[in-house]
């Protein structure tokens, strides 16, 4: 296992316990959106950067990409890039790992981009 | 030879249209003119968080200043565009410069309906609109006024509610139900409740006879003859679209500048969007005029690509949403009055979505904190669907997540071109 050591891992859950499709919220400091899309775990800060809402709790998934549930903002989930307005800002995005049928978020320094 | 873009009104509509206009990679010149002196900014926070003092002003703009010197857009803020000659495209700013331009967007939105009644020119009797106007309407709030709300459209119910989790006394007059019109009649008596439990004085019936005051606006004398004490007075009676630009050159104007899907006026190189523009809706397959946030941003925005020569139509299934006290009140397509209405959830709980449709075909959504319905009738909408009665009302049935391809489609409204009442001359090549 290789991971990257001067960021703390934390536990999010058990890969079955996020289908595909689904998004959960990980109650950190910022909040951070742990997805799995179509098998494939990303996390991205869970505050859009146009209001305040939590993608995770009022947000739409679809496509691989997450829409703000209050104005309808989309970003990539991979990258977190902005892909539609009224947000200007990229989300931040943090590496995740699974190991043993755990899903791992290392919070600390966000990926850049 | 480089080219020179014009967009007239620096608000969303025109805001965007700057920005999509960059990304998309128009290099030439860029003007943006502006009769307010602030940066583009978004307006529904101006009715509920600035009031609340939980957004300040800076929180409301598009973009900070540094964006429009990085992405060489030349401001003309605190100006107003007088004349345009249109053949030419040469705009007169009110400071007696010109701006001779290649393409011209016309955002210059809608303003307040004015009310007039003896004594309407006291002080403390005010619109809200504008930055500004929401800056001296919170100091009053701050200051204990006692408020009387004139017309009951979402501003003045919005900012009735805000008054009241201030602490402000409120009295609304409403000649009909409020927000009877926007809505359907049974939500608005039921918002109408909610503003009373809230302890908002709401009066039905009546009107402005006359302001009474001593410089400032002291009472309020009602057509049925009560007097009501205000320090605070805020008059939402609707708005009117602000043609006169269009007007003076000549464009076709309607309820607003007659536009085509692609966002184009009868004056070629000129282009118009936002609470100005009146605009066929393919998916309603009628001719609207939007005075909500989401047809500014997006429909500026898709002005902007024509421009740039998109062939594509502005085509969004109108939406908007209001917030007051705990209830987010959400509206999706064009509902009407002689809708098939069906009803998930409980009107009186305040925990509901209505859906509307025509003829079978979904064309519309209403509902109170329930905005994931909302969203799937919206894509619903935009494909025309025709969902089973049954199924929307099911409380079983997550819409969102039901297969849109089990309801079945039909074709786009039978939207001819000859329903354009308006005139083009295509542009020479």
């Amino acid at each position: 296992m290789t991971i990257h050591d001067e960021r703390s891992l934390i536990r999010a859950c058990a890969v079955d316990e996020l289908p595909p499709g689904e998004v959960m919220r990980v109650s950190v400091n910022p909040a951070i959106a742990l997805f799995n899309v179509d098998g494939e775990f990303h996390a991205t800060s869970d505050m859009c950067t146009h209001d305040k809402s939590s993608l995770s709790e009022e947000g739409f998934v679809e496509n691989g990409r997450v829409e703000c549930g209050w104005h309808y903002a989309t970003f990539c989930i991979k990258t977190g890039d902005v892909k539609s307005p009224p947000a200007s800002e990229a989300l931040a995005s943090y590496p995740v790992h699974v190991l043993d049928g755990v899903v791992y978020v290392a919070i600390g320094a966000p990926d850049a981009g | 030879m480089t080219q020179t873009f014009a967009v007239v009104g620096a608000n969303l509509a025109g805001g965007r249209a700057v920005e999509t206009l960059r990304s998309e990679g128009f290099t030439g010149r860029l003007v943006l003119v502006g009769a307010e002196p602030d940066l583009p900014y978004e307006r529904p926070p101006l009715s509920k968080e600035l009031l609340l003092g939980t957004k300040v002003s800076a929180d409301t703009l598009l973009q900070p200043r540094s964006f429009y010197d990085e992405q060489d857009i030349e401001l003309r803020l605190g100006r107003r565009a007088v004349r345009l000659l249109p053949a030419s495209r040469e705009l007169e700013l009110d400071d007696g410069g010109w701006i001779v331009a290649d393409k011209v967007l016309l955002c210059t939105g809608s303003r307040p309906r004015m009310l007039r009644a003896p004594g309407s020119d006291l002080a403390g009797i005010t619109y809200l609109r504008t930055l500004e106007d929401a800056a001296r309407i919170r100091a009053a709030l701050l200051a204990g006024a006692s408020v009387v709300v004139v017309g009951c459209g979402f501003v003045g119910t919005e900012l009735a509610a805000c008054a009241r989790l201030m602490g402000n006394p409120v009295t609304m007059l409403e000649l009909d139900v409020p927000l009877g019109r926007a809505l359907r009649r049974e939500v608005g008596e039921r918002l109408t409740d909610l503003h009373r439990e809230n302890g908002v004085n709401v009066r039905i019936g009546a009107g402005v006879a006359r302001f009474e005051g001593d410089g400032r606006v002291r009472r309020v004398v009602t057509t049925d003859g009560c007097t009501i004490d205000a320090d605070l007075v805020v008059v939402g009676v609707g708005a009117e679209p602000a043609t006169e630009l269009a007007d003076s050159a000549g464009i076709a104007t309607g309820n607003g500048i007659l536009v085509d899907e692609r966002c184009r006026t009868s004056q070629p190189g000129v282009y118009a969007a936002g609470d100005v523009a009146n605009h066929p809706n393919p998916i309603l397959g009628e001719r609207i005029r939007v005075e909500h946030w989401q047809n500014a941003q997006n429909q500026g925005m898709a002005a902007a690509r024509s421009m740039l020569g998109s062939e594509a139509a502005y085509h969004d299934v109108p939406w908007f949403w209001s917030h007051q006290y705990d209830v987010n009140l959400q509206v999706a397509g064009h509902p009407r009055d002689d809708d098939q209405v069906v009803w998930r959830g409980s009107l009186n709980g305040l925990d509901f979505t209505a859906f509307f449709l025509r003829g079978g075909v979904l064309v519309g959504a209403m509902s109170a904190n329930r905005p994931r319905e909302v969203r799937a009738a919206t894509k619903l909408i935009a494909r025309r669907g025709r969902p089973d009665p049954e199924w929307l009302t099911d409380p079983t049935v997550d819409l969102l997540r039901s297969a849109p391809e089990e309801v079945s489609a039909s074709p786009m409204a039978p939207y001819q071109s000859s329903d354009i009442p308006m005139q083009r001359v295509e542009a020479q090549p």
